[in-house]
């Protein structure tokens, strides 16, 4: 912590960022996300087990963005949010700079993306044992049951959107389900409107969901939604053989070739 | 009429619950995941027992997220338009609300018969009565007292149960005359009068502000750099005012399917970007923090300005849902120190 501080203090002092966001203690015992810009206020940055909250959603955001060249705190899956946000040109060199945290919680710089990219490579996303066990239960259901099941889950779903406000991949300016001519997703939040949103959601982000639960961790009414999007991921490892974010070159699901080997496409 | 006080055994309100189902809608606290939310319910044991505040307020059983105003049918040249029939609406029992959300039923109320009287919203008030539980336990959220209510305040309840001691039976206050009519419906649960202190059984929620202070400071505090610093981490989601008892902002969706369609009633929140969206392109709160100002300004500006009823029951539900922290308390307090 003293390190990431230190390092903070340094970036500012020398002007070579505007802004560093990182973590610091909110009310109680929870956590939230903080923008330091005055060298004096790196004290405040802190980091520890609690500090899950996905901060690469603040990248995109306008007055974040407007302040100058950011560095951020990032843990794995914030790296793996960036990388895929600069495949799709959203952040990259010129205004972001990455404190990554090690899984043993050591600071560790990097020069650039690449460098980034390169590092969480060595990670594969990895689906934990308690959401195998979900998903499992969920493969093993008829396709009525399993119809039902979603019905259920969704059903308290009141459309706040903090699924998609705190989702890093979820940056655009207007989403498919702000458009009213013609009005794809019915607004109202009843049996059809809530499965429209949700599938429509997480169909936007097969191969650019990275995993990091942000979506269910801000749900104020604890829906399972990241069950469709890791359901997606696992498609994704089993049709094309794995999925990690990059920063050039084919991605999954928005690569055409009209030479495809398959032919359900043409 | 006075508040009479009678005792009701803790075996009795089961056999009071089942009384009320029998011709009532009942709207309960009930759990999916480890949320509580008001729902519509008949089974007693369904219904969460231990809870400090629900995560969902109340307001959806007059106020829902999706509410059919009215139907249409498309012909040729003409539109014939089957406004929604209050008649249909049943008799509620709102069982089980904390005292903030029943002190927020005052707020709505002012809402919804500001210049044009609300037909749906009154009716389905008019027919709901409501039962309130006093409050035993509060946590680092609640703060009633700063905002003119206490953890055992029967403003806005029918009856208000108040439980005397750890699995203790209950002290009933009968409030009104809706409440008497529950008293009739069952009178031997209801048993001999009651002066029992219930004060000594109810949550300490110590007072965190004063906000007329606050409405004072408003007044001079609208152009501040504080709220672009501290609305930075809101990420913009409709999560506070959903969950509020007392926001009543509504959008309008028609939905149709060929000729035939309805006109819909929806929540809406000044959180989200779109909220003042005009068609031309441009939007009045372009950035968040003029988001959250607004928040902040009309529950404790504009509604006392103009409706004479703070929009604020201190419930403290939009901090336990907020995903990222933002919480109202914290920042309220803060606006109480400012020198201006």
């Amino acid at each position: 912590m003293d390190e990431l501080r230190k390092r903070a203090k340094e970036l500012l002092e020398s002007k070579k960022v505007s802004v560093v966001i990182g973590y610091e203690e909110g009310t109680g015992d929870r956590i939230r996300a903080l923008f330091v810009e005055k060298p004096e206020d790196v004290s405040r940055l802190i980091f520890d087990s609690r500090c899950v909250l996905n901060l690469a959603t603040y990248i995109t955001k306008h007055e974040v963005k407007a302040k100058g060249k950011m560095a951020i705190t990032a843990t794995i899956p914030v790296m793996r949010s960036i990388v895929q946000l600069a495949y799709e040109f959203q952040v990259s060199d010129k205004n972001l700079l990455v404190l990554g945290i090690t899984p043993e919680s050591n600071l560790m710089e990097f020069k650039d993306l690449l460098e980034v990219e390169t590092y969480i490579h060595k990670f594969e996303i990895e689906i934990n044992a308690s959401y195998r066990e979900k998903l499992d239960k969920l493969a093993a259901m008829t396709q009525a049951e399993r119809w039902r099941f979603w019905i259920d889950e969704l059903a308290p779903c009141f459309k706040c959107y903090a699924c998609r406000a705190a989702c890093p991949m979820c940056y655009c300016h207007r989403c498919t389900v702000d458009f009213n001519q013609p009005q794809w997703i019915p607004v109202p939040s009843h049996e059809l409107g809530n499965l429209e949103w949700h599938i429509m959601r997480a169909v936007h982000l097969i191969g650019r969901c990275i995993d990091c639960d942000a979506c269910a961790n801000a749900c104020p009414l604890a829906i399972p939604i990241n069950l469709l999007n890791k359901r997606l991921l696992e498609d994704a490892k089993k049709h094309f053989g794995g999925y990690q974010p990059i920063l050039k070159g084919d991605h999954l699901m928005s690569t055409f070739k009209p030479d495809d080997k398959e032919n359900f496409i043409r | 009429m006075s508040i009479d006080k009678r005792l009701i055994r803790k075996e009795s309100l089961e056999k009071l619950f089942d009384i009320l189902k029998q011709n009532k809608t009942i709207f309960a606290p009930v759990s999916k995941n480890g949320k509580i939310s008001f729902k519509i319910t008949d089974s007693f044991s369904s219904v969460e027992k231990e809870y400090i505040q629900t995560t969902q307020s109340s307001k959806e059983s007059a106020f829902p997220r999706t509410e059919k105003i009215l139907d249409f049918i498309k012909s040729k040249n003409s539109l014939d338009a089957k406004p929604f029939n209050v008649l249909e609406i049943p008799e509620v029992v709102l069982w089980g609300i904390r005292p903030c959300d029943a002190m927020g039923v005052g707020e709505l109320n002012s809402i919804f018969n500001w210049d044009s009287k609300d037909e749906i919203y009154n009716s389905r008030l008019a027919k709901t009565t409501v039962i309130g539980f006093s409050c035993a336990k509060s946590d680092e959220s609640c703060f009633c007292t700063s905002v003119g209510g206490n953890p055992g305040n029967t403003e806005g309840s029918d009856i208000l149960f108040t439980r005397l001691g750890d699995g203790g039976d209950y002290l009933a206050e009968i409030i009104t005359e809706k409440g008497a009519g529950i008293v009739a419906l069952a009178p031997d649960i209801f048993q001999k009068p009651d002066n029992q202190d219930k004060n000594k059984y109810l949550a300490e929620v110590p007072v965190k502000f004063d906000r007329e202070t606050i409405r004072k400071k408003l007044d001079r505090f609208f152009e501040s750099e504080d709220w672009v610093e501290r609305s930075l981490k809101c990420i913009g989601c409709g999560a506070c005012a959903y969950v509020c008892p007392t926001c009543a902002c509504f959008d309008i969706q028609d939905e149709s399917h060929g000729k035939y369609g309805s006109r819909v009633r929806c929540w809406d929140s000044c959180g989200l970007s779109q909220f003042t969206l005009h068609t031309s392109g441009h939007n009045p709160r372009e950035v968040q923090s003029q988001r959250w100002r607004q928040r902040i300004m009309h529950k404790f500006s504009y509604m006392p300005e103009r409706l004479s009823i703070y929009g604020c029951t201190g419930c403290g539900r939009c901090s336990r849902a907020c995903p990222v922290d933002m919480n109202i308390l914290e920042h309220l307090i803060s606006i109480q120190e400012v020198t201006l």
